[in-house]
């Protein structure tokens, strides 16, 4: 598979703070790939520089093969983006945003592909109206027919779901899903919804103060192995002490509750060891969906070291 | 570059802000016209106390349509670069504003072009701003009061002068001093440009801008042989009003006005050359500025 996206050492500095320190990732094509993290993490930051927003302080971005730096205008002819939330021209009609948009992304604009884009995210019957009158779900509608009006191979989607209600957001699922199976675009999009990013993505990054946290296919990051269960147990400060003393220690998670991250197979054996030991267990939990996996990751640096070692 | 503009046009007319100056314009120019008419003999009283014994003129006829355009335009120079900078000033300020700048630059255009499109839009406004002017305080004066030979009153110096242009000598002065004003306003329009880069929204532009033409103003109007001398010929204002050039009609030896001339033409193109010098520096700063600018909003 060809690479698309290409982030080489990219640093980002504001003032004396770095926005994106010294991060490195590829997307392939036909990629989902989730761009995971926090507010505040960096990832509006580095989706601003890979659309030439803001300008790097170090390192390198290749698309397509091209440098960022030297090809923009080429390179931008390919990409469709939705930023944050998508605002358009409030004064203006939903026609007349999708107009001007695909006339600066370099297309020969025709009313019949504008109407095709409006009806294919639900507009066409509100073509005419001005978009101040749009309810935030259809503006973010509105936001991504003009990502795709000029079909960019590349549609790059920062938080797209924010302000959307469950259905909108189920909607913005399937459209993605949809656009990297039936049309072959390769789509990185960054929430903090994680959920959102399971569901839809095959490969992620989460960073972390601007830095790469972990990287690699979802699939894998889900692995069991890395199951986080945590137990209530009588006296939680006593039960963690034992486990410390004993062969569980590496997997115990530094938290204020009782936590290990280990292989779900062993779980009941742990349990067992716990038994014999005396101690009185009240519950356990185990998960590995992303969202507790990424706020292990985000809330302890000590289990990032340790996962991404 | 064509279809750019095209589309920054298309955007500023759907704007109703647009429509603001132009209705202020005509509000200003309707009240001194009705004003003029129902009192203009009056004001033309006041003017010509101090030479009505020397200077005889039929009064009723002073009153004219390219009078009261001359009129008109003294007063309005003062407020129409507060009018354009309502548009320029919000020309990246307001995208930023709105949310669209990042939108907008996440296209294959780059940031040079967007500046020069945002000039060139800003500059089509004004002109048209301009030919709003000369619609309503010249043409429709014309219609109203009627065309008749022109009264220029001028202080020079310490004394007091009054010109008399004859009607067929005035149509190109004033087609001359609309593309002065022209050029004399694209200055504000490209000073609030520049200002426009570095805000969020177009409220401090806009004051920034009024306020730098105030002080401005108020410095070249300082009678300090230093200031004179140092400050007053860099500064734009200085030039303004330089549009007045093309009224102040040559004379002869015996002091006769001389038809199709101008008291000092080289005056006005120095002016010409230093308002465009300030238009190119204004715009190049606005490019330089932008291009390292991050959008962050």
């Amino acid at each position: 598979m060809a690479l698309i996206i290409e982030v080489d050492h990219l640093s980002k500095k504001f003032s004396d703070v770095y926005a994106v320190n010294d991060l490195s990732f590829t997307v392939q094509q036909g990629d989902i790939y989730g761009f995971l993290g926090q507010n505040g993490a960096g990832k509006s930051t580095t989706i601003r520089m890979l659309l030439t927003l803001v300008k790097p302080t170090a390192g390198n971005i290749i698309l397509f093969g091209k440098k960022l730096s030297t090809n923009r205008s080429d390179i931008l002819r390919q990409v469709g983006a939705v930023i944050e939330k998508p605002d358009l021209y409030k004064y203006l009609s939903a026609y007349d945003n999708l107009s001007i948009f695909a006339k600066m992304s370099g297309i020969k604009v025709t009313k019949q592909i504008l109407m095709d884009q409006l009806q294919m995210v639900g507009l066409k019957e509100r073509a005419k109206d001005t978009v101040r009158t749009f309810s935030q779900g259809m503006k973010q509608r509105l936001g991504i027919a003009v990502a795709l009006v000029h079909n960019p191979a590349l549609i790059v989607l920062d938080e797209p779901t924010n302000g959307l209600d469950p259905q909108g957001i189920a909607d913005m699922r399937n459209l993605i899903l949809k656009l990297s199976r039936e049309m072959g675009k390769t789509v990185l999009i960054s929430s903090h919804i994680l959920s959102e990013i399971e569901l839809i993505a095959n490969r992620m990054i989460i960073i972390h103060k601007g830095k790469k946290m972990v990287e690699g296919n979802v699939a894998e990051l889900l692995d069991p192995l890395h199951t986080l269960v945590e137990i209530e147990t009588l006296s939680n400060a006593s039960a963690k002490q034992l486990l410390l003393q004993s062969e569980w220690a590496p997997f115990v998670q530094q938290s204020n509750a009782l936590q290990l991250m280990m292989n779900k197979a062993e779980v009941p054996l742990l349990i067992n060891y716990l038994v014999t030991m005396g101690v009185q267990i009240l519950s356990v939990n185990s998960s590995h969906s992303l969202e507790n996996y990424f706020l292990s990751l985000t809330t302890q640096s000590g289990h990032v070291e340790a996962f991404a070692n | 570059m064509w279809k750019l503009l095209q589309i920054e046009l298309f955007k500023i007319s759907k704007r109703p802000r647009t429509y603001i100056a132009f209705i202020a314009v005509a509000a200003i120019v309707f009240i001194f016209q009705f004003a003029f008419k129902v009192d203009g003999q009056s004001y033309m009283d006041l003017m010509l106390q101090n030479v009505k014994d020397t200077f005889t003129f039929d009064r009723v006829q002073a009153i004219n349509g390219y009078f009261m355009c001359y009129i008109i335009l003294n007063t309005l120079i003062i407020q129409v670069p507060i009018l354009i900078a309502l548009i320029a000033a919000d020309s990246i300020s307001g995208e930023a504003n709105m949310g669209t700048l990042r939108l907008l630059m996440s296209k294959p255009v780059s940031r040079t072009q967007i500046i020069l499109v945002k000039f060139a839009a800003a500059t089509v406004f004004t002109v048209f701003l301009l030919l709003w002017m000369a619609a309503t305080s010249l043409f429709l004066s014309l219609y109203i009061f009627g065309v008749g030979d022109m009264l220029i009153f001028r202080t020079k110096g310490d004394e007091s002068q009054i010109l008399l242009i004859t009607r067929d000598d005035i149509m190109w002065r004033y087609y001359a001093a609309f593309a002065y004003a022209a050029v004399a306003l694209t200055v504000i329009a490209a000073l609030s440009l520049l200002l426009s880069i570095f805000a969020e929204n177009s409220i401090g532009p806009i004051i920034a801008t009024v306020c730098i033409v105030i002080v401005c103003t108020i410095i070249s109007n300082i009678n300090v042989p230093v200031i004179d001398k140092n400050v007053k010929p860099f500064l734009f204002t200085s030039y303004l009003v330089g549009w007045k050039g093309f009224f102040y009609i040559g004379t002869d030896i015996d002091g006769k006005t001389i038809k199709g001339s101008l008291e000092n033409w080289p005056a006005i193109r120095k002016s010409l050359g230093i308002l465009i010098a300030h238009i190119f520096i204004l715009v190049a700063l606005s490019v330089a500025a932008f291009k390292k600018k991050d959008i962050l909003s």
